[in-house]
């Protein structure tokens, strides 16, 4: 452990709002340029996944998401307030689950209508 | 790595601003039409002004192509009662409408919608936005009509709301406005309109802008000029941390529309309401939870036993069956849907419900926290088309809850969704997720006032017009936001048409200028516009709050006025988006004079607007059934009278219809 320590603000509430999987990102800021509230910001460094900046100020739309022509690249992620607010009960065995569990059950695979 | 804090700590390098910023640079537009706002409303104003064939440009504050409060979906559209399926008249919805609010709406605003609601929809169908069930998934369902294949909600027997498959209706529309050549200028925090001559109450003849990534100057010029914006959701209330991932309405609603309209002389009405249990933010992110209302409506609510709650019509009579959620129940004509600024409180047009004794059955015992909404109850269709339709389409809901609860294993055929466990007043009606008793007594959100516009949707002012759900008077939801922004823009256009050129007062432009660029020259130690924002819902809160005097409202004004002559005159942009933020202060601070100023006029307790005075203590006296139009001229407050029925009195004509012939 021999990170170099910075003075540095606190992590913002909520800090991510959204997440980059930068194996599959490219880098090429459709989703910067369509977010509503201009929460991320391009990365200085040509190619790299965007920088989220206002956190605070994203609504959740995953507008974002939607925009993204690479599948997995950015994820919406719900603050942990309202993750850990949805919760769903399995009717026959009465087991609990909730949104960003550590084991979650298998997808339900069945995609939206139209 | 996805933060900023991440980057920081990776590289211990400040990222340097990504855009060329250019403060002193100013842009020149001019066009027949501009359009202020462009999320829904805005679109179909500038799709429907350039169809007339003038040119139009757009304004607006974050991208259009998913912007605004409709830009993230819809899943069901109102009014639509000229559909072929439809058993309303547009007269008796509208008098729906009307009776609902005891008069206090905008007759002719909800007219036009009712009008020209359903070819409004059938305009979206042909930009290629799913209307019907095409691929007959649904077919046999009770709410569907075999022959037309359009798929009704909340009232399956008349058949007025029609469900949509909306999730990417706004790409849609942004799509056809830029293929026949609408100019978008995104980025744009409009800082006033521009007066003939520069004198308030003139001729609006466009307006300035900042744009917030390149810091730029815009000036447009305009014959004719659409205000499209949102209300002022950050004026009672400021707590973008908590409450941003709970709002239907994104951070940019700052009430700018209302701001410049008040500072160009526009006439407004009930400002002073507000409406209780309003979605203000302090809830669970919107159809994540457990509920019964809106896009839910209809579901099966449980207890943690598994008895089932019941559900009742508006005059509390138990319904045994499913079915009978969805038709109207005797004493009933129709039942008008949820959304759409209308009081719940008329039976006669209520939908049926959760049982609303809820509270008191949960404290006597009867039913067990925590409550589920079981899908699993409901035939095969009604779930599916709650939880796969409406859900997956409906604003914020494809990807923050369909896909993401999806992906997490949840499974409306074999999973019970629970509801919030909150104080018992929270279950008085099923939209459990609005999570009513978080939200302080204190807040008083806005609710149902905005521009007082003629059968023609224009203002007091020559050439502004406005179409928008939430800022006009007499507005709606989503479909609404549409509808007027479609009758609006093809007004103005009609007007510029034959409309003189427009000549700005450079005067007005400067200040304007000096004033918008203030926060980027001052130094780094003051205030910046989070700790301004916050100050201003203080003062609204205590001062325009549930209780209020002559005094309280007085002093409010007061207390304003120092934030924006201090604080708020120190305060600090590093950068062209702190700079907008900054500048929706000042919009804020002008929608909160307004609010107050609105208040102070009215000098009697009124029910349905929600507004108590402790000084005129007595509710509804009847000399005070009057609305009361308001606006400045020269600085200054002037107020007159308008009966309720403004809209069928002179110089209009006696009757709906007759109006809208000859304004339509």
């Amino acid at each position: 452990m021999s990170d170099k320590l910075y003075i540095i603000p606190n992590p913002p509430t909520p800090n991510k709002a959204v997440e980059f999987n930068p194996d599959i990102c490219i880098g090429c800021n459709l989703c910067v340029n369509v977010c509503p509230t201009d929460v991320m910001m391009p990365n200085p460094q040509k190619g790299k996944q965007p920088i989220v900046v206002y956190p605070e100020e994203c609504w959740y739309c995953a507008g974002c998401v939607e925009e993204c022509p690479y599948p997995g690249a950015i994820t919406m992620l719900h603050p942990t307030q309202q993750r850990i607010s949805v919760n769903w009960k399995r009717k026959e065995t009465g087991k609990y689950f909730r949104l960003g569990m550590k084991n979650p059950p298998p997808p339900n695979t069945r995609p939206p209508s139209g | 790595m996805s933060t900023w804090h991440e980057y920081m700590q990776a590289t211990g390098r400040l990222p340097a601003w990504p855009y060329p910023v250019n403060y002193d640079k100013v842009n020149e537009i001019t066009i027949d039409v501009l359009i202020i706002g462009g999320g829904v409303a805005g679109m179909r104003a500038a799709i429907s002004a350039a169809r007339e064939g003038v040119k139009v440009a757009v304004a607006e504050r974050g991208h259009a192509k998913r912007s605004g409060a409709g830009g993230a979906g819809v899943d069901h559209w109102h009014g639509a009662v000229t559909n072929p399926c439809s058993r309303v008249t547009p007269e008796d919805y509208t008098l729906g409408c009307y009776e609902s609010m005891q008069g206090w709406t905008g007759g002719n605003v909800r007219y036009i919608i009712t009008k020209e609601s359903w070819d409004t929809l059938l305009e979206c169908e042909k930009m290629g936005v799913q209307i019907r069930d095409e691929k007959d998934e649904f077919k046999g369902a009770d709410f569907r009509d075999e022959k037309t294949k359009l798929m009704f909600a909340y009232d399956y027997q008349n058949k007025h709301i029609i469900r949509v498959w909306g999730h990417d209706i706004k790409v849609k529309i942004y799509e056809e406005a830029r293929r026949i050549g609408v100019d978008i200028y995104n980025r744009m925090m409009v800082t006033s309109l521009l007066n003939e001559g520069g004198r308030q109450g003139g001729r609006i003849i466009g307006a300035t802008a900042v744009n917030t990534r390149t810091g730029e100057f815009y000036v447009f010029r305009s014959k004719a000029t659409v205000i499209a914006t949102g209300g002022a959701g950050r004026l009672t209330l400021f707590a973008p941390e908590l409450t941003a991932s709970a709002a239907m309405a994104d951070m940019n609603s700052a009430g700018v529309g209302q701001a410049i309209g008040w500072n160009a002389g526009a006439e407004f009405v009930c400002m002073e309401a507000s409406g209780p249990g309003r979605l203000t933010g302090l809830a669970y992110a919107p159809y994540s939870m457990g509920n019964a209302s809106n896009t839910y409506h209809g579901t099966p609510i449980v207890d943690a036993d598994g008895r089932e709650v019941p559900w009742v019509d508006p005059f509390g009579r138990e319904l045994n069956t499913v079915e009978a959620r969805f038709i109207p129940q005797e004493g009933q004509q129709f039942q008008l849907g949820i959304g759409i600024g209308i009081s719940r409180t008329n039976k006669e047009f209520a939908l049926n419900d959760i049982t609303p004794d809820l509270p008191k059955r949960i404290e006597n015992g009867e039913f067990k926290l925590p409550l589920y909404a079981d899908l699993t109850r409901l035939p095969e269709h009604e779930r599916r088309v709650i939880f796969g339709m409406m859900v997956g389409n409906e604003g914020k809901t494809r990807i923050p809850i369909y896909d993401t609860m999806t992906r997490a294993g949840f499974d409306p055929d074999k999973d019970m969704l629970q509801a919030p466990v909150m104080p018992l007043d929270g279950y008085f009606n099923s939209n459990y997720w609005s999570g009513a008793p978080n939200t302080p007594s204190v807040v008083r959100m806005l609710g149902g006032g905005g521009f007082l516009v003629d059968w023609e949707l224009k203002t007091n002012l020559e050439g502004l017009y406005v179409g928008a759900g939430g800022t006009l008077y007499g507005g709606g939801c989503h479909g609404e936001s549409h509808t007027t922004g479609r009758y609006a823009g093809r007004h103005a256009a009609e007007y510029a048409k034959t409309a003189r050129e427009p000549v700005a007062d450079n005067q007005q432009i400067n200040a304007e200028r000096t004033l918008a660029y203030t926060a980027v020259k001052q130094d780094k130690g003051g205030n910046g516009w989070k700790e301004i924002n916050a100050a201003i819902a203080r003062i609204m809160r205590d001062y325009c709050g549930r209780h209020k005097n002559e005094t309280t409202l007085n002093l409010g004004l007061r207390l304003l006025n120092e934030l924006k002559t201090t604080e708020l005159a120190s305060a600090y942009a590093s950068n062209p988006h702190e700079l907008g933020r900054l500048l929706e202060c000042h919009a804020l601070i002008s929608v909160g004079e307004l609010v107050i100023k609105s208040s102070l006029e009215r000098k009697a307790s009124n029910s349905i607007l929600d507004f108590h005075r402790l000084d005129y203590p007595e509710i509804d006296p009847p000399e005070w059934n009057k609305l009361l139009p308001i606006r400045q001229q020269d600085n200054k407050v002037e107020v007159r009278e308008l009966p309720l029925d403004y809209h069928l009195r002179t110089p209009y004509a006696a009757s709906y219809e007759e109006n809208y012939e000859r304004y339509a």
